[in-house]
């Protein structure tokens, strides 16, 4: 019992307190009273998500027809009867040479989605046994002070998921490193304020591509000298600026508005500036600094796919922009694959983030 | 009811003053003027008050006559239009801890304990003891409000009657020359009120704190005060009248309300409210 109460309030703490309707249900837990309770956030989203599921499937299925007979068409009346009928029985044979290239179904995504997971595995052998096989060789490469032999075979789509995360972390990071300090300074001097205005309304609304060739116009010369691949730098970067603003603009809110009474109590015990800042100021607009970065992060995310395919850096970016001119037979249903991914990555940095706002924000009823 | 009868003289000099030495706080000709897009708003002119050392006194007023201007001048969050405001002989100069507030909000710091909202005053003030000592400081006060079991509450678990309690501890435990209280229990229900005045009370008869505090209740005014000083309604608001409160300390309610004088100064005071 103590434990299931734990984990009701884990799960509500994340934000994914359905979850724990959904094991009431399976542990036969609920009474007829919890039924409405059933029905509203089980039974209702479960059918939600399948008549998602069937729309796209007749969407896919008459999108898909719209395409062959096009293609019967066009055989039709460029090569004559013959053609057509070949293209006709082509088609319906299953042929990778002749499918309508067109929305995929959700089964071929799912199909896609595990050819992308057994991909992953045949990568993962691969670089372990590679790393294995060089093992003895790089430890005597690094004793005579030579750079170890590194894997640098394709990689897989999982590697990609964990390279986006990680431009997207550094990016975050730049952002919070940069925004929070100068939200802070802004929303305490007035002067600042007006003298930052200017700046920020007229950057933030940049597209993140322009951003991206900014950033590419500057690190390309600082880097000039180096042979390593910028890509990743150039990419973080560009995150970093495109998403710092919404963090920026609540810090310097939060700040600015921090309740009277608490400056009055600063000033009535004429706290110094510095304690001023970290023990009244800082903690009260904690709050709105971390819906601030919970906007960052999840434009970091967003932006992050344009950016790297700009930058031709790895990651799902990079992944959605291959797949795309790739156009094999199953690239489309791996464009969907990737994203769902994004998708699901993106809500479940949000719930991150709403869990560590929850964890150090005094104010729980603000977390939303 | 002889336990209660009044020892007080005139202790005024005879321009009406109190003798220098006498006074802790001392406000001359203080005006306020707050602009506005019709022109200017004359809140306070030619007020005058002195408090003399370790007295309590009550102001009682209409709503926006000026009482909390009044009082956020005195603690120096206010600015000063004209004529000045010293204590002990001193001009002030903006806000300090020799004038500890007590707001009508609580405004404790909703993400630190109780202990560490009172600490957060005493760190400020007695930056020369160690750490053991303020602590004792901050926690000695703490249980004068009847608050042994709360120190490591945070503010926002506190009830608002206990969150106002802590409010008391940090202004006394600063050891302000002056304490000022803007309305401290006017969002508090009338039991609670009832406590936290006996409370302060009880605090105030050890620690012989000049007080200066606004109210609204009548009541209230006369159990705490040597003085209430009465104001008229603004615009241009001054002092109105100033009525003794001749009972002897330390007192009780019961007392209190059973002396034959407390209807007399209870009529006193709403005439002029009514007039």
């Amino acid at each position: 019992m103590k434990q299931s109460i734990t984990l009701d309030r884990v799960t509500k703490f994340v934000g994914l307190g359905f979850l724990t309707t959904v094991k009431d249900l399976f542990t036969g837990k609920l009474g007829k009273e919890d039924f409405k309770g059933i029905l509203r956030k089980v039974v209702v989203p479960l059918a939600s998500v399948l008549l998602f599921l069937g729309l796209w499937h007749l969407g896919a299925k008459s999108l898909y027809n719209t395409e062959a007979e096009f293609k019967i068409e066009k055989a039709l009346t460029d090569q004559g009867p013959a053609a057509a009928d070949a293209m006709r029985e082509c088609i319906a044979s299953g042929d990778v040479s002749c499918q309508p290239n067109t929305l995929p179904s959700p089964a071929q995504v799912w199909e896609s989605f595990q050819s992308l997971l057994r991909d992953h595995n045949i990568i993962a052998a691969d670089k372990e046994a590679f790393i294995e096989k060089t093992a003895a060789l790089n430890e005597k490469r690094i004793a005579e002070g030579k750079d170890p032999i590194t894997y640098t075979g394709r990689p897989s789509f999982v590697d990609q998921i964990f390279r986006s995360l990680k431009t997207v972390f550094a990016g975050f990071l730049l952002a919070l490193v940069i925004a929070v300090p100068l939200g802070i300074f802004i929303g305490l001097s007035p002067t600042l304020k007006s003298s930052f205005n200017w700046f920020i309304q007229i950057f933030k609304p940049v597209s993140p591509v322009v951003w991206y060739l900014l950033v590419f116009m500057i690190v390309k010369t600082v880097l000039i000298d180096s042979n390593e691949d910028s890509s990743f730098t150039i990419s973080f970067i560009s995150v970093g600026l495109c998403s710092m603003w919404a963090t920026l603009v609540n810090t310097a809110m939060g700040v600015s508005s921090v309740d009277k009474d608490y400056i009055n109590v600063a000033k009535v015990l004429k706290l110094g500036p510095f304690q001023k800042i970290f023990k009244v100021v800082l903690p009260s607009s904690l709050p709105l600094i971390f819906t601030g970065l919970k906007i960052t992060l999840s434009v970091a995310w967003m932006v992050l796919i344009a950016i790297e395919l700009l930058a031709q850096s790895p990651g799902l970016g990079l992944f959605v922009w291959e797949e795309f001119q790739n156009g094999a037979n199953d690239s489309n249903a791996k464009i969907i694959v990737a994203m769902f991914v994004i998708g699901i990555i993106g809500f479940l940095l949000d719930r991150l983030m709403l869990t560590i706002q929850n964890t150090v924000s005094f104010d729980k009823t603000d977390a939303i | 009811m002889s336990t209660l009868t009044a020892n007080k003289t005139g202790n005024f000099t005879d321009n009406g003053l109190f003798p220098a030495s006498d006074v802790m706080l001392d406000l001359k000709n203080i005006k306020k003027v707050y602009p506005t897009p019709k022109g200017d708003y004359t809140v306070l002119e030619n007020l005058n008050l002195q408090i003399k050392k370790e007295e309590f006194v009550t102001i009682i007023g209409h709503s926006g006559c000026g009482k909390t201007t009044m009082l956020s001048m005195i603690a120096g969050l206010n600015e000063i239009s004209g004529g000045n405001i010293s204590v002990l002989g001193k001009h002030i100069k903006g806000p300090g801890p020799d004038r500890g507030v007590i707001f009508q909000a609580p405004s404790l710091m909703p993400w630190m304990t109780s202990l560490q909202n009172v600490l957060l005053g005493v760190n400020q003030v007695f930056p020369d003891a160690t750490k053991a000592q303020r602590n004792d400081i901050a926690k000695y006060y703490l249980q004068k409000v009847g608050l042994e079991d709360a120190f490591h509450k945070r503010a926002s678990e506190l009830s608002q009657g206990m969150q106002q309690r802590v409010g008391i501890a940090r202004a006394f435990a600063i050891k302000p020359k002056v304490l000022l209280l803007d309305e401290p229990f006017g969002m508090l229900d009338s039991l609670t009120r009832g406590e936290l005045q006996d409370i302060l009370i009880e605090i105030w008869n050890k620690e012989k704190i000049t007080a200066v505090m606004i109210t609204h209740d009548v009541d209230e005014a006369i159990f705490l005060a040597d003085r209430v000083v009465m104001m008229t309604s603004g615009p241009r608001a001054k002092i109105g009248d100033v009525l003794e409160i001749d009972f002897e300390r330390p007192r009780t309610r019961k007392a209190v309300l059973e002396h034959d004088d407390y209807y007399k100064y209870r009529k006193h005071l709403i005439d002029f409210l009514e007039h």
